[in-house]
This record gives C-alpha cells, structure tokens and sequence, in this order.
C-alpha cells in the first residue's frame, strides 16, 4: 500500500512544487507591476488575474484544453518544434496546478508590495540606488513576507488541485495520478484503506508544510 | 554653497489645486525655510532632491544644472548627489544599524562592502555615537539614535548639500533641543551646506541666521540676519521677526 501511495505522493509534490514556482515567478512580476505602475486597463487586469480563482476547474481545465490541446495553435506548435504534448502528461498537470494556484500568488504579492512605505524606497533612491538595487534590496525585501506567505497558499492550492488537472492531464496511473485524484479513484473502486491511507497522508503532509513554512519565514523586524 | 531655485508647480488633492511657485537663492552654508504646514517648503526641497518633479523652472547647485525646463534637464534623484533626511527617518528597517549607514556606498545591489567602506561606516559609528548598536535594528533605538544614524546615512557619500524636512517634528522636547545642538555640531565639524525647514520658531531662533519665510506656495520674506549690521543684536532681531509671524 505505501509504494501505492508513495508514488501520487512524489508526483504531487513535484507537480505542485513547480507549478508554484511558475506561479511565483509571474505572480511577482505581475503584482509589482499593478502596485508600482498605474495603467490604463489596470483592474480589468486584475480582475481578469483573479478569474481562475472563482471560475470551477472544469471550466479552467476545458480553457486550457482549447488553449494548449493537440488541435490548438500552441499545441501544433509545440508538437511539430519540440515532438512534445502538454496532453496527458505531468507537464500538462504543472500548467493546469500553475493556473489555478497563480491568483494565489498575485494577489499576495501585489499586497505585500502596496505594502511596502514608498518613502523607504525614495530614501534609496536619493542614496544613489538605481532602480534594481532599490527593488532588490528594499522593495523585495520588505515585501518577502507576505510574498512567501501567498506562495504557501498557491502550494497549498496546487497539491489539492483536481478539476482542471483531471481535465488536462487525466489519471494515469504512475504518470498523472497525483494524490487527490488516487484518492478519488480510490474511493471509486471501492479501495477504503487505500483512500484512507492516501487521506492521512495528505493531511500530514499538509500540516507539516503549513507549520515548516512558519519557521522557514520568522518575523525578523 | 550656492543653491538657486526657481520652479513651479501645480498639485492636486480632490477638487484642490495647490499652486507652488517659489524663487530664491542662497549663498550661506545653512538655510532655514519656516512656515506652516501646506506652505510649500516640503514640496520645494523634495524638488532640490528629485523626489518631486515641478512642471516648470530650474534648480541650480554649485553651478551644476540639477534641473531645467527648458533645457530639458532633469536629473535623477541618485545622480543628483543631495543628502535627504526625512521627517520620519526612513531608515531601512529589515537592515542593521551598520547596513543602514553602509547601504549608500554599496557599489551595486548585492556587492559587498570592501575594506576601506567598511573602515568608513565605522567610522561614522562612532563619529555619531552608534558603535554599540551597529547590529542593532532601528526599531531597537530611541528617537535621537535614529536620527543620527539618519544623519550618518545621508552624511557618509559627502553630499553637496543636505536637506532636513522637520528634522526635530518627531523627537520629544528635551530631546529636541539637544539635537539642535548636535546637528549645529555636525554642520560646524564636516562643512555640509544645510537647508532646514521647520514650522517651529525654536529652529529659527537656534538656526535662522538665513531664513526664508514661506507662506500659501510663495517666499513671503528672506532675512539674513548674520550679515545685517544695523544696531539690534542677531537674537533680538530673530525675535522681532518671530513675534510678528506667531502671534
């Protein structure tokens, strides 16, 4: 039964690990740019941002069928160049967790940099920073808290995703199964103890991320 | 020093229009601005800074365009070599008390401090007093500690001038007083021009022998009572001035 679990168990933590690093990566860059620059079109943005939060995941995951399916622009594209198909593949997974995680992430991000005192960042700039020492070494830094804090969530968000990796993705066993979606095959094929089992050790794993992430980012000032 | 400013500027707050139009020049090594809140002295200096850009003018220092409307001129805040100290301080909050003082002479954004920088911040530590709080956070220090590692931040690039917006605002009064004493000190001891703006008349009667009154985003007045010579000695002078600008 462990080697069952285990495996869902690591392809959920691969899967859910990369797809919020790609939701932190745009997450930051997009919520630094609507808290700094004001912009025609800025709350349609964000809004448009916050889409996959509230929009089910089957209407996420049938999105991303359009957008990245074999029949798509991208998908013939990505087919005929690289011989590689998002598809029922784990890649396919990371996208799918990545997107419905990313509103997570911006938001969080472009709250923690709203947050940070524009006079600090004047100060810098009157002693002589350019703007990237300005954002490396004040803006981030003040900001990192409430960054990290937003990237736990999309973490959080992307091990429980099931909807629109379902969708994209599918269930194969070993290759795409992650943990929630063993867990409902599990219950379907009426296997109790393994979805016991696989329940348990979610929980765990959630828990200890939870409390891991308290220590990793102390309250340092 | 010799600091030359003329500028306008128009800000906007709801349905208000503030109208800025300032004109003055100052040959004397320590400057005071004195007027109420929202008579456009913190507006000006943060022009001097680079911090605010006016719609039209120029702003000169030593012979050195800072800005120019009509030249196009317009440098930015960190080329423009001015040290600013806020009225809150602004002192980095996730950085040391050392860092804080080093951050200006920090070549690039994650370069480390050489030798000879490092000899300078400490320096400078125990110039201002500071040396037992290097490694301490400003949130750890008093009110006066952290003006003086504010001073010694904005100090150490040797500036050509240094702006003061309410520098005294924030301590208590006790303690006011004694800072007044050592930013005179400072001035005395490293040579850097100085502009104080202040809407408290205790600065003026301790700094004001150049003074410039501000009154609705225009200089209603400019003394310079150090060079007058006219029978009334330079304190009673001041007074009579006050007296008439604080009922």
């Amino acid at each position: 039964m462990l080697g069952d679990a285990l495996v869902p168990l690591l392809l959920t933590l691969k899967v859910a690990s990369l797809a919020t690093l790609i939701a932190l990566t745009f997450g930051v860059a997009w919520g630094f740019l609507l808290a700094r620059k004001p912009f025609w079109g800025r709350d349609v943005l964000d809004a448009a941002f916050t889409l996959p939060m509230v929009m089910p995941p089957t209407v996420l995951g049938y999105y991303l069928l359009v957008l990245l399916g074999r029949r798509s622009w991208v998908g013939q594209w990505l087919e005929q160049t690289f011989d590689f198909r998002l598809v029922f593949t784990w890649q396919g997974a990371v996208i799918a967790s990545a997107v419905v995680a990313f509103p997570l992430a911006f938001k969080a991000a472009r709250a923690a940099f709203e947050g940070v005192e524009h006079q600090l960042e004047n100060a810098a700039r009157v002693l002589g920073s350019n703007e990237w020492k300005v954002f490396c070494r004040v803006t981030l830094p003040l900001a990192w808290r409430g960054i990290m804090a937003g990237g736990m969530l999309a973490f959080a968000r992307a091990m429980g995703e099931f909807g629109a990796t379902l969708m994209i993705a599918g269930s194969i066993p070993g290759k795409t199964q992650t943990i929630s979606i063993a867990i409902y095959e599990a219950v379907q094929a009426g296997q109790d103890d393994l979805a016991n089992f696989l329940v348990l050790l979610t929980s765990v794993v959630c828990i200890s991320v939870l409390v891991a992430s308290g220590k990793l980012f102390p309250k340092q000032f | 020093m010799k600091l030359e400013v003329d500028i306008r500027k128009a800000l906007r707050a709801q349905d208000r229009v503030f109208q800025l139009d300032v004109r003055f020049r100052s040959d004397q090594d320590l400057m005071v601005i004195f007027g109420p809140s929202g008579s456009g002295k913190s507006v000006t200096i943060q022009a001097i800074a680079g911090l605010i850009t006016p719609d039209t003018g120029q702003i000169i220092l030593n012979g050195r365009t800072l800005f120019d409307s009509r030249a196009k001129v317009n440098l930015q805040a960190r080329e423009r070599n001015v040290g600013f100290l806020f009225q809150d301080y602004a002192l980095f909050p996730h950085l040391t008390v050392a860092q804080n003082i080093g951050f200006p002479i920090q070549r690039s954004a994650f370069a480390r401090l050489d030798e000879a920088a490092l000899k300078q911040v400490s320096s400078f530590l125990a110039a201002f007093e500071l040396s037992e709080f290097a490694s301490s956070y400003p949130r750890q220090l008093s009110g006066g500690q952290r003006q003086r590692v504010a001073l010694a931040r904005a100090l150490i690039r040797r500036p050509d001038i240094l702006l003061l917006d309410e520098p005294f605002a924030a301590l208590d009064p006790l303690l006011r007083h004694k800072m007044r004493g050592e930013l005179l000190q400072i001035q005395s001891r490293i040579g850097i021009p100085m502009v104080v703006i202040t809407h408290d008349p205790a600065d003026v009667e301790l700094l004001g022998d150049n003074l410039l009154i501000f009154e609705n985003g225009r200089v209603r007045e400019s003394f310079n009572f150090a060079a007058a010579s006219s029978g009334m000695p330079r304190d009673q002078k001041i007074q009579e001035v006050l007296r008439k600008l604080v009922p």
